[in-house]
This record gives C-alpha cells, sequence and structure tokens, in this order.
C-alpha cells in the first residue's frame, strides 16, 4: 500500500516538471508580447507578464493583414477538411463494406502511395500548378490534398468494425442505392471517425509551411504561417511584436483544442496501437 | 496485411468461381464504388504519380523552370555525390535526428510510465503534453529562437547569471543543431508519450503479477518486462520520427531563412529538405532539385528498414510469448542468485 502510495507522488512530481516544460514557451511568449523590445533586451531579462500587450497586437495589426491571413487559411483549413471527410468516408465505405472487382488492387497501390514522401516530387508539383495557373490560388492549397491515404485507410479500418452488414443489406431491401447506403447507414455510424480525421486534417492545413511557403507566392494572399514569418524577416529587431504575432496565431489552435482535445487525443494513440 | 486478409475472404473466391461471362455485369453492377474511390485515385494521378515520373525525367535534365530543359544525363547525381554541402546537409540532418530523437523518446517512456502510475489529473496531463504538438513550428521557432539568442537569450541569461559565460548558440553549427533538436524534442516528447501510454495500457497486469509473485522489482519489471512488451510501439515512434526527422525544414528555415543563408552561419543548419528548398525555389535549378529529392526518398528507405530490422521484424503474439518466458527465466535466476548470495 505505502509503495503503491510513493509510486503515485513520484510519478507526478516527475509529470508537473514536464508539463512546466511542455508550458513554459507559451508563458514566455506571453511574457515577451507584453513587454516593450527594449525590455527584452534588458539583463536582468524580465521574466513576468507585462502591460504593453495591447499596443503591441495593434503593431502587428498594423504591420501585416493578420485577419486577412487568418480568414485565408481558416478557408484553405476548412475546405481541405470537408472535402477530405466527404472523399475519404466515401472511399472507405466502398472499400470496407463492397465486393468490387480490383477492390484489393486498387487498395494495394492506396497502401503504396503511403511510403511516397510528400517532398519527393515537390518541383514537379510545383511546376505543374503552374501549368494549371493555380500558383498563388487557393485551389493551389485545396485541391492537392483533398483525399489522401492516410484518411482513408483509417476510415476503412473504422468503418469495418462500425458498421453492421445487417444495417447495409436492410436498406438494399428498403431499395436503397449505394450513394443512399453511404447517408443513411455509412455516415452516422462513422461520424466519432470523422470527428478525428476532421481535427487532424484541420490541424495539419493550418501549421503547415513548405507547402503554402512555395505555392502562395503574392504577398497579399498569405497563410498565417508565412504572413508570421514574413513579420518575423520584416520586422525581426522588433521583438515584442513578432511574439504577438506569433501568440495570436497559436491561440485559436488551442483553444478548440483544450475544449475539443481529449477524444482526439485517444484516437492518435489507438491508431498507433494498429501499426 | 489487410489486402492478403481480403483476397481470402470467401466473398473474393465467390467472385472468381464464377467465370468470365458473369465479369462485364459485375463491373457494371460496381460502378457507384469506382465513383466513390475515384477521387483519391484521380487526385494521386494528377499530384502525386504524375510529379514522382516527371521528378526522375527532371533529374536528368538542368532546367531553370523558364527556358529550355537541357538533357544532361545522369549528370546532376554524380555531381550530388561529390557536392561538399549535400553531404553536408546530409550529416547535420542526421546528428540534429539522433539530437533530438534518443532524448525524445527516453523521455517520453519516463512519462508513459508515469502517466500509467499516475491516477489523477489523466486528461490534464495528456491535454498538456498534447499541445506542443499541435502548435505550429512557424510560433514555436520565434519562441526557442529567442531563448536561444546570443545577445539577450534567456539561456545566455540564466548562464551570466551563475557566473558562466555566454554561449553564441545560434552562430556555431553545434548550437545551431541543438537549438533546432530541443524545438523538435519539445514538439513530439508528449505525442510519443501518448502513443507509448496506449501500449502499456494495452499490456496484461497478468504478467505484472506474475513478476510480483515471482519477486521481481519494479526495475526488473520495467526493463525486463515494459520494454520488451512495448516492441511494436517502439517501432512506430521509431518509424515516425525518422520520417519525421530526415524531412527537418521550418525550424532552420524560420531561424535563418531572412537571413539570406538558409543553413545559417557556417551552414550548421543546412538540412536535406532545406537544401532541396534553396536550390530549387532559391536558385531555380529545378533538375538539381528533383535529383535531391530522390536521394532523400532513398535514405527515407533506408532507414525505414533499418529501423524494422532493428526493432520490428517478427510477429507480436510471438514476441509476447517469447519475452514473457525470458522475463520470467531471468527474474527466476535473479531471485536465485540473490537466495544464494544470502544464504552464503
Amino acid at each position: 500500500m505505502r509503495t503503491e502510495r510513493v509510486r503515485e507522488v513520484t510519478s507526478h512530481v516527475v509529470l508537473m516538471l514536464g508539463v512546466l516544460v511542455s508550458l513554459f514557451p507559451f508563458y514566455w511568449m506571453l511574457v515577451m508580447a507584453s513587454n516593450t523590445t527594449p525590455d527584452i533586451f534588458a539583463y536582468p531579462p524580465k521574466l513576468l507578464v507585462g502591460s504593453h500587450l495591447l499596443e503591441n497586437m495593434r503593431n502587428v495589426l498594423s504591420n501585416i493583414d493578420f485577419f486577412g491571413a487568418m480568414l485565408l487559411t481558416l478557408i484553405a483549413s476548412l475546405g481541405v477538411t470537408v472535402l477530405v471527410l466527404f472523399f475519404d468516408s466515401l472511399a472507405a465505405f466502398a472499400f470496407a463494406k463492397y465486393e468490387f472487382p480490383g477492390r484489393n488492387l486498387l487498395f494495394g497501390i492506396l497502401l503504396v502511395t503511403f511510403m511516397i514522401p510528400s517532398q519527393l516530387a515537390l518541383v514537379p508539383q510545383f511546376v505543374t500548378l503552374a501549368e494549371f495557373g493555380w500558383i498563388g490560388s487557393l485551389k493551389a492549397l485545396i485541391i492537392p490534398g483533398a483525399a489522401n491515404a492516410f484518411g482513408i485507410f483509417w476510415m476503412r479500418q473504422y468503418a469495418k468494425g462500425a458498421i453492421p452488414d445487417e444495417l447495409i443489406s436492410a436498406a438494399k431491401v428498403d431499395g436503397a442505392g449505394f450513394f443512399r447506403q453511404y447517408l443513411t447507414v455509412g455516415l452516422p455510424v462513422l461520424r466519432p471517425g470523422l470527428a478525428f480525421l476532421g481535427i487532424f486534417t484541420f490541424i495539419n492545413v493550418w501549421n503547415d509551411y513548405l507547402w503554402p511557403l512555395i505555392v502562395m507566392t503574392d504577398p497579399n494572399r498569405l497563410t498565417l504561417q508565412v504572413a508570421l514569418q514574413q513579420l518575423n524577416g520584416v520586422y525581426g529587431t522588433d521583438y515584442s511584436m513578432v511574439m504577438a504575432g506569433a501568440l495570436m496565431s497559436v491561440i485559436p489552435l488551442i483553444g478548440v483544442f483544450i475544449i475539443g482535445g481529449r477524444h482526439f487525443i485517444a484516437d492518435i494513440a489507438a491508431g498507433a496501437m494498429k501499426f | 496485411m489487410a489486402v492478403s486478409d481480403a483476397l481470402r475472404s470467401p466473398a473474393a473466391v465467390r467472385i472468381a468461381d464464377e467465370g468470365p461471362s458473369q465479369r462485364p455485369n459485375k463491373f457494371k453492377q460496381a460502378f457507384p464504388q469506382y465513383v466513390a474511390v475515384a477521387p483519391f485515385f484521380i487526385l494521386f494521378a494528377i499530384f502525386g504519380a504524375f510529379p514522382v515520373f516527371f521528378s526522375i525525367w527532371l533529374s536528368f535534365h538542368s532546367w531553370d523552370g523558364i527556358g529550355q530543359m537541357k538533357w544532361v544525363g545522369l549528370e546532376q547525381y554524380s555531381y550530388l555525390l561529390t557536392d561538399p554541402t549535400f553531404w553536408k546537409s546530409i550529416t547535420n540532418t542526421l546528428i540534429i535526428w539522433v539530437l533530438s530523437t534518443v532524448p525524445m523518446l527516453l523521455l517520453a517512456l519516463l512519462i508513459a510510465n508515469s502517466l500509467h502510475n499516475a491516477t489523477r489529473f489523466r486528461s490534464f496531463y495528456r491535454i498538456a503534453y498534447f499541445i506542443p504538438n499541435i502548435t505550429s513550428v512557424v510560433a514555436v521557432t520565434m519562441v526557442f529562437g529567442s531563448v536561444f539568442s546570443n545577445n539577450f537569450g534567456l539561456l545566455n541569461a540564466f548562464l551570466t547569471s551563475i557566473g558562466l559565460d555566454k554561449i553564441e548558440w545560434l552562430s556555431q553549427p553545434w548550437g545551431i543543431k541543438i537549438a533546432i533538436a530541443t524545438i523538435v524534442a519539445w514538439r513530439w516528447t508528449g505525442y510519443n508519450a501518448i502513443i507509448f501510454l496506449a501500449g502499456l495500457q494495452a499490456i496484461s497486469s497478468d504478467i505484472y503479477e506474475a513478476a510480483k509473485v515471482d519477486g521481481a522489482s519494479s526495475r526488473q519489471q520495467f526493463w525486463q518486462i515494459t520494454v520488451p512488451l512495448l516492441r511494436p510501439v517502439i517501432l512506430f515512434t521509431a518509424v515516425t520520427s525518422t520520417i519525421g526527422g530526415l524531412q527537418i525544414f521550418t525550424e532552420s528555415q524560420v531561424l535563418f531563412g531572412a537571413s539570406g543563408s538558409i543553413g545559417g552561419p557556417g551552414d550548421g543548419g543546412l538540412t536535406i529538405v532545406s537544401y532541396l528548398y534553396d536550390n530549387a525555389f532559391g536558385s531555380n535549378q529545378f533538375g538539381y532539385g528533383a535529383a535531391i529529392g530522390w536521394a532523400l526518398f532513398i535514405l527515407i528507405v533506408l532507414f525505414s528498414i533499418i529501423n524494422w530490422r532493428l526493432i520490428g521484424g517478427s510477429d507480436d503474439e510471438r514476441i509476447t510469448k517469447r519475452v514473457a518466458r525470458r522475463a520470467q527465466r531471468k527474474i527466476a535466476a535473479e531471485k536465485a542468485g540473490k537466495e544464494y548470495a544470502d544464504a552464503h
């Protein structure tokens, strides 16, 4: 009994230290964003939250089109997420629950595409989009990522276990075609899986850097991450303002995550266990 | 694995038995299913397969993206092999990978073990440990860049306050690598800990009970039961960290991209992908960029195979049984040894 107690206490000590390390950079971001740049350069450094946060945030807004970039990023992230959820779940439903000639071959090809690292074909991807005239437009951010192998593979695993065959047979007896079966039987059952895939996709697109850096060449139409780096590059000496920008860029996602992240974390772990 | 399962399922066999006359009808009937899976394959053909083949073709050419493509055969590759900057980008990437991955996985194991033992505040811990992973690399790199800053960084302020000399972290090749590795480890330790935790929770408590009966200490239990049984999960984290580690780019780009030299002072932070980016999109050498892409691909395949060989390889169930047997034997032997020592 006593050893259990000791073990519990030591665990919490270790975990609290880890939490401090995990969360300290956010605190430090806030400290820098709420002090003035001369304060940041001073020695000894200020370790407490200051009173210049609003002023620094106003400076961000007057130097870059922050909300424009945020809106663009939001549209791209939502666009990709909605398309991925639809295309991936539809394909996964077909792969998981129906027999059709070539199914295993197609699924095998899908698995092979997994292995290709995204940077391998970076140059020709850029050239292809340039041929289409999509460079600088939202299409370049949304269309290439509108369906992906990971999502289909993951949703198929989920659909196999979650959708009972009887429900599909019943829908067939009622005269429902494939797409109606997907809408009335597939989608409702797949909802928890869709929630995970949606959050996962949204976070990835929101935080992506290399791809938007390459394809969003119009300085007035940048994603949040690229705009933030622009702010850093051009006004790099005004540290407190750059940090205010960084703080403003991370808050929305973290806010959403604290509210809805618990299931997401459990699903990430469960996915790794199937590997 | 999934594919071979499906091949063996009775329904698939039935299709094969029905003979050729039924076939066209089958295809026709399956039309909706083909429509359902088509979007992925169409998008992949345009934005995945075509670029991959095009990049082979491209890597045999010299091209600035605007003018005529000039056939150069294997010249890009032979230049690549003798290009000291390319080799530097590989060693940099590997050093950053080791500096980040080794402490990261060990810390993650420690945290996961503590999470497993702790019964309270679990949801709070999970969220707190996962938040770094969903935070953008760009913002995080800016914060760490200031912490490691040569003149006013928190780290140097700390060193000064305890009477040590400042270290010019972001001006020296090693300082740069440590800074980048710290950012990577900070973002991924919690993620890996959560994965390890799921692995720990899947281990049956019977094995631990049996070990306890045999008198195994908690340290023995950890190294002889927990770690071996976590092998499949460790393999997963090792493979994903390797693939991610070889593709490091954003950190050095955010730290040094604005300074005009993407690798930073002495190219200390030049990674493979940043060298690819710099050649293709900085100096418009598309052919050379494509060749670097293929080198990266080969490296990823190579390291994934090495990981697989080192950590994985055989099927879970057998490992579980073998490990459990080995653990019990070893614990019993140690106990016997101890009793022998105690007796004498």
